[in-house]
């Protein structure tokens, strides 16, 4: 096999220079899926940490999606050189070459127990992850090729040194601790590499994959970096990373869905937003129900905010509910019967979680009880 | 900073890291690397060229997860839709058993059983053909059974043939806000709705089979979506006994479809219904309505731009056979002791009576040139009081529609 004889000098050649080297080079690979996570270099398991390429920015989102109460370590990583464009209501623009990597994993204590938390502060080391603390899941890779974003799913192997790709998928059996000491059990679903594109398409016309997560709104936030604190989209700036954009300040900013500082509707729109928006928008895959939860800034037209709106294909997923908001009464909402539900024939979103979002659960709850009216206004 | 040479360096890139002495082991052993034919399948999927045909054997798969397939040109072949059965009865993950968001898209001679929500869905694309496909819930007409059996959703040019769908929540064979259908010579049979057409143009739903549902063919249009629907074509079809008690869910419009009912037409425009032969259906053989008999038109909720009302309906040439003789509805049960007694029938064909009071006089909402079949206006706006049997609103006729072609 000539193919494994290079391997095998080009990597006797370079070992060396790699291992002098405590950082770890990002690879772009622009045409073959390498079946290794490590091969990227985005991300990966040394001794008792995680460790992050050279170069590649770790970041997250100031209200995130829910995946089953994963923790997740987001990394960017673009081409040196190059530059992010700014985009005000997508994801920046990355140039051809940029790689993400989101890496999902859950805390633990010390027996090893996996645990349902929100408390991320015992989960890094340095700007990587502490191995002692945390169980690697799997690792999603986004590269942005000549022709497009592609997703790649890897998932992390039992003794956690590497990830391998597997691009059907996988379903895990999880056991989770939960803060009142009792259990839950489920089984955690990693998405084949084309239900990556059921939510990274965000326009289900051009089928096009893309981020959904840096996007200004959601990027617009302070991060805790290895030299100091500092809002993302500003250090983008700064590095000379980011183009058409002067300061954080200027861009749109999602809440933080946890802030109960924050108005409750400015929260919930950035949980839909986030969980939703990217079928539920104008050209997204659920355009097929005219129901729309994009972009919290943007006020849609009765008829497409979900307010009083009959459902057009729920199906089983109506719950007996005869519209998907009821202002003032959320048990009587189709959404959050759906949001509720752990059937995949009535759940939403379809794909991403095994369990329900209590606390998302219960904001939007809120959100919902605190609304105006009722749906009996005739025409 | 340092220009690194990331596209050329991949190789060498990749094999320093696993120089380094902490290399990779090979994975556990997990559920998710298994070889199942599921892995296999969703792999054929992914690697699928245009041009492609995919053969699954005959043999029944059994699936935990949903399928899915994005890439244009690709054929699903199965040995026969009772031979290939694709069973998702201990489905954990995923809204349907095969999701597609392709064009020229083919898939023939299987069947896709106990979905925990739709069988086969196609999101966006545009000619797709599903022939000789059977979708079917094993355990029966239920509630909590998935909601559509074959669903073509946002499609264009769309051929759905020799097809089956049983037990489907809400609707068998259903063709959402799409252009050019043409559904023939398939089978619905214990679902709510049988075959249905919403928000769609162009469409000929012909020799088709619909028994045993709740309602057999329906014509519809909902609020607030980016296409009215209009011009379809309902003819040769064999529509009876659709007398299956509503499982749906309320709230899904199809919840309010009353059992018994043959062919229904909600707020759909140029609906043309001939040659079908339609009996015994035990609330009426043809309903014509508006959204007011369906949903509720919250100004909240329901655009203004949205037009409730059917026009253009035409009908003729129709075999009609018992029917009528036990509407599902009460106010139809009363209306129809009073006016047609205890072993009387309602009439053929029930119209609502909602009419676009801004139209002209002279617009035609109703033709029928059927034969013996009268026309029921059962006065919904005046809450079913004043029912009248005045068929002069409806001799008329309209200009036929074309046939579909694509």
């Amino acid at each position: 096999m000539s193919c494994c004889k290079q391997w095998l000098i080009l990597g006797a050649l370079s070992s060396l220079a790699a291992c002098s080297n405590p950082g770890q080079t990002v690879t772009p690979f622009m045409d073959d899926n390498p079946q290794n996570l490590s091969d990227w270099g985005m991300v990966m398991a040394k001794g008792r940490a995680l460790t992050l390429g050279e170069d590649a920015m770790p970041y997250d989102l100031n209200t995130p999606l829910y995946t089953d109460t994963a923790h997740k370590l987001r990394v960017v990583w673009i081409p040196p050189g190059k530059k992010a464009k700014y985009r005000e209501e997508r994801a920046l623009d990355f140039p051809v070459g940029s790689v993400i990597a989101k890496t999902f994993y859950y805390p633990k204590d010390s027996t090893g127990t996996l645990l349902r938390t929100l408390d991320y502060s015992h989960d890094f080391a340095g700007e990587g992850l502490n191995l002692n603390t945390v169980r690697l899941v799997e690792t999603r890779v986004l590269i942005h090729r000549e022709k497009g974003w592609v997703a790649l799913p890897y998932i992390w192997n039992a003794d956690q040194s590497d990830a391998v790709l597997e691009r059907t998928g996988g379903a895990i059996p999880i056991h989770l601790k939960k803060q009142d000491g009792t259990g839950q059990d489920f089984t955690y679903v990693i998405p084949n590499a084309n239900q990556c594109a059921g939510c990274h398409a965000p326009n289900a016309t051009t089928r096009k994959i893309e981020p959904i997560g840096p996007a200004p709104r959601h990027l617009n936030k302070m991060y805790a970096y290895q030299d100091g604190e500092e809002n993302q989209l500003d250090r983008l700036i700064r590095l000379g990373r980011l183009d058409g954009l002067t300061a954080a300040t200027a861009a749109p900013q999602n809440a933080n869905w946890l802030d109960e500082g924050a108005p409750l509707d400015k929260r919930a729109r950035a949980y839909l937003d986030i969980n939703c928006g990217h079928c539920h928008n104008p050209h997204g895959a659920a355009d097929t129900s005219a129901f729309y939860l994009d972009r919290p800034e943007h006020q849609y037209p009765a008829g497409n905010t979900g307010l009083c709106k009959p459902p057009v294909a729920a199906g089983q997923g109506t719950g007996g509910h005869s519209f998907d908001i009821v202002p003032g009464d959320a048990e009587n909402s189709i959404l959050v019967y759906r949001m509720a539900s752990n059937n995949p024939g009535v759940m939403m979103p379809e794909l991403g979680r095994s369990t329900v979002d209590k606390e998302g659960l219960k904001l939007v709850s809120d959100w919902i009880n605190a609304m105006d009216g009722d749906c009996t206004n005739p025409q | 900073m340092i220009l690194k040479n990331a596209y050329v360096g991949v190789a060498v890139a990749a094999l320093a890291l696993a120089g380094c002495g902490d290399q990779a082991k090979p994975p556990a052993k997990d559920t998710s690397q298994n070889d199942s034919y599921q892995k296999i399948l969703q792999t054929q999927l992914l690697d699928a060229k245009p041009g492609d045909v995919i053969e699954i054997p005959a043999g029944t798969f059994a699936f935990d997860r949903s399928l899915s397939l994005t890439v244009d040109g690709v054929t699903i072949r199965g040995a026969g839709q009772d031979k290939t059965i694709l069973s998702f009865k201990g489905q954990i993950s995923g809204a349907e058993g095969l999701l597609v968001t392709a064009n020229d898209f083919t898939i023939e001679n299987l069947a896709i059983e106990d979905t925990k929500g739709d069988a086969l869905k196609i999101n966006e694309g545009k000619n797709i053909t599903i022939r000789g496909i059977r979708t079917e819930w094993t355990n029966g007409p239920a509630t909590d059974n998935g909601a559509y059996g074959i669903y073509p959703v946002q499609t264009e040019n769309v051929l759905i043939e020799d097809s089956i769908a049983i037990g489907a929540s809400d609707s068998g064979i259903y063709v959402g806000q799409s252009k050019n259908i043409i559904m023939r010579r398939n089978r619905a049979e214990y679902n709510v709705a049988g075959l249905e057409i919403e928000n769609s143009i162009n469409a000929d739903v012909y020799d088709n089979i619909a028994t045993n549902n709740t309602g057999g063919i329906l014509v519809f249009n909902l609020p607030n979506l980016e296409q009215r629907g209009e011009q379809t074509r309902v003819y040769n079809n064999k529509v009876y006994e659709n007398n299956l008690k509503n499982f749906a869910h309320k709230g899904a419009i199809v919840s309010t479809v009353p059992a018994g009912t043959g062919i229904i037409v909600y707020a759909n425009d140029r609906v043309e219904i001939f040659d079908n032969e339609i009996k015994n259906n035990k609330t009426t053989n043809i309903a014509i309505a508006s959204y007011y008999s369906v949903g509720e038109m919250s100004k909240r909720g329901v655009k203004a731009s949205f037009d409730p009302y059917p026009e253009g309906i035409y009908i003729y040439d129709n075999t009609f056979e018992g029917g009528g003789n036990s509407p599902a509805l009460l106010e139809l049960k009363a209306l129809k002791l009073a006016m047609f007694g205890l072993k009387g029938n309602l009439p053929d064909i029930m119209w609502d009576g909602y009419v676009n009071a801004e139209l002209p006089a002279e617009t035609k909402r109703l033709c029928v040139q059927n034969g013996d079949a009268k026309v029921i206006n059962v006065d919904g706006p005046g809450g079913y009081k004043n029912p009248s049997m005045d068929q002069s609103p409806y001799d008329c006729t309209l200009p036929k529609l074309p046939e579909v072609k694509f």
